[in-house]
């Protein structure tokens, strides 16, 4: 089971037969075409070359065009993205993957980019508690305190957790578990949160 | 909202349920799960207050069990509800009824609804709303349509919004 591209629609709850009630995130999933079957033989590796949604004509360069013409589609895909395609399984240019391929209670790992936080303090990056409200600690309310030792080593030991640049990263969430699928939409419900905001663009591989 | 999650949250939405407010008397029927059997039990109190919208709305009920206060939190819209009477309509000038937290015997009481406060309150809404609230009054809902749509008219007129079905 290769995978496929999404797009974050967003959260909700929905009710387990037993009335718990599950926070999921819905994903509209496919549907994929094949784009190219990459082989060790001629590409040095294997792979499938997937496609997701629809780039507008104005926007579609000549070459884009011509390599999704040589999988049999008249438009281009907005995203690509290659997957590593199943042992024993067949695959061809053209063949559109869907959300078929998932079953509910199965588990997936879900890629995306993560909301940009810009340049973020040691308290929101790093969860650091910050210096005390009161008590004369008006200085150090949100500083990172000490970074290490003095003299001795003269310098901070690398990995030292410091402000910097937070979100906007390529992440993949593990073990999501899939609540139910929506095979007339290409939606899949997911347990739990996705990274980014919606209308993310996401990729899904089975764990 | 994404007209797909709006989609979604109508398959698990309850309608079968009567329009309740904050200050009733309500019993909820809860389905319990003892090994492989159900059993419905009934938790009835006081509701002090909702929360939330849409599929995640939920309520408190708070009961004096023992002498002790006990409240439980219900999902509104949970499979798990076997369902819920109106036992008696409060009548409270707030939402959130917390401060029965710091009472207790007959300081923690609800004055009853009377009709013509149930009338006054329709005043504003349309003529069949009102006639409808006038002529159920007292009577504690059974979730009919008129009754729920006497409560729907109720709200709207108290200034709270009416999106819910």
């Amino acid at each position: 089971m290769p995978g496929l591209i999404g797009k974050k629609v967003g959260m909700t709850q929905i009710f387990t037969e037993s009335g718990e009630a599950v926070g999921v995130t819905v994903v509209e999933a496919g549907p994929c075409p094949v784009l190219q079957v990459k082989t060790a033989e001629r590409d040095g590796y294997t792979s499938l070359q997937l496609g997701f949604g629809r780039k507008k004509d104005r926007r579609v360069k000549r070459p884009e065009a011509g390599h999704a013409a040589r999988a049999g589609l008249d438009y281009v895909p907005r995203v690509l993205a290659e997957f590593e395609p199943e042992e024993g399984e067949q695959y061809e240019a053209g063949q559109v993957l869907t959300v078929e391929m998932f079953e509910p209670g199965q588990r997936v790992k879900i890629s995306g980019r993560t909301k940009g936080r810009g340049f973020a303090g040691v308290v929101k990056r790093h969860g650091f508690g910050g210096g005390r409200g009161s008590h004369g600690g008006s200085a150090i309310l949100r500083a990172p305190g000490s970074i290490g030792p003095g003299t001795d080593p003269s310098r901070v030991i690398k990995g030292r957790k410091m402000a910097g640049q937070m979100g906007d990263k390529q992440r993949t969430v593990l073990n999501l578990r899939i609540e139910k699928i929506d095979l007339e939409k290409n939606l899949l419900l997911v347990r739990g949160a996705v990274p980014g905001p919606r209308n993310n663009i996401l990729l899904i591989r089975a764990t | 909202m994404d007209p797909r999650i709006a989609e979604i949250e109508q398959e698990y939405r309850r309608t079968d349920l009567p329009a309740f407010e904050p200050g009733d008397t309500v019993r909820v029927r809860v389905r319990v799960a003892e090994g492989d059997k159900e059993r419905i039990q009934a938790f009835e109190g006081i509701c002090i207050g909702r929360r939330g919208a849409g599929i995640s709305e939920t309520f408190t009920v708070r009961k004096i069990s023992g002498g002790v206060g006990v409240e439980r939190i219900f999902p509104l819209h949970s499979p798990a509800l076997a369902g819920i009477e109106v036992v008696r309509r409060g009548h409270v000038r707030r939402a959130k009824l917390y401060y029965l937290r710091a009472r207790r015997g007959k300081k923690a009481r609800v004055r009853e609804r009377s009709w013509w406060l149930e009338q006054e309150l329709t005043s504003g809404a349309s003529a069949a709303g009102s006639a409808a609230a006038a002529q159920t009054g007292d009577a504690p809902a059974e979730g009919d349509a008129a009754v729920a749509e006497a409560t729907v008219a109720e709200e709207s007129a108290a200034g709270e919004p009416a999106e819910r079905d």
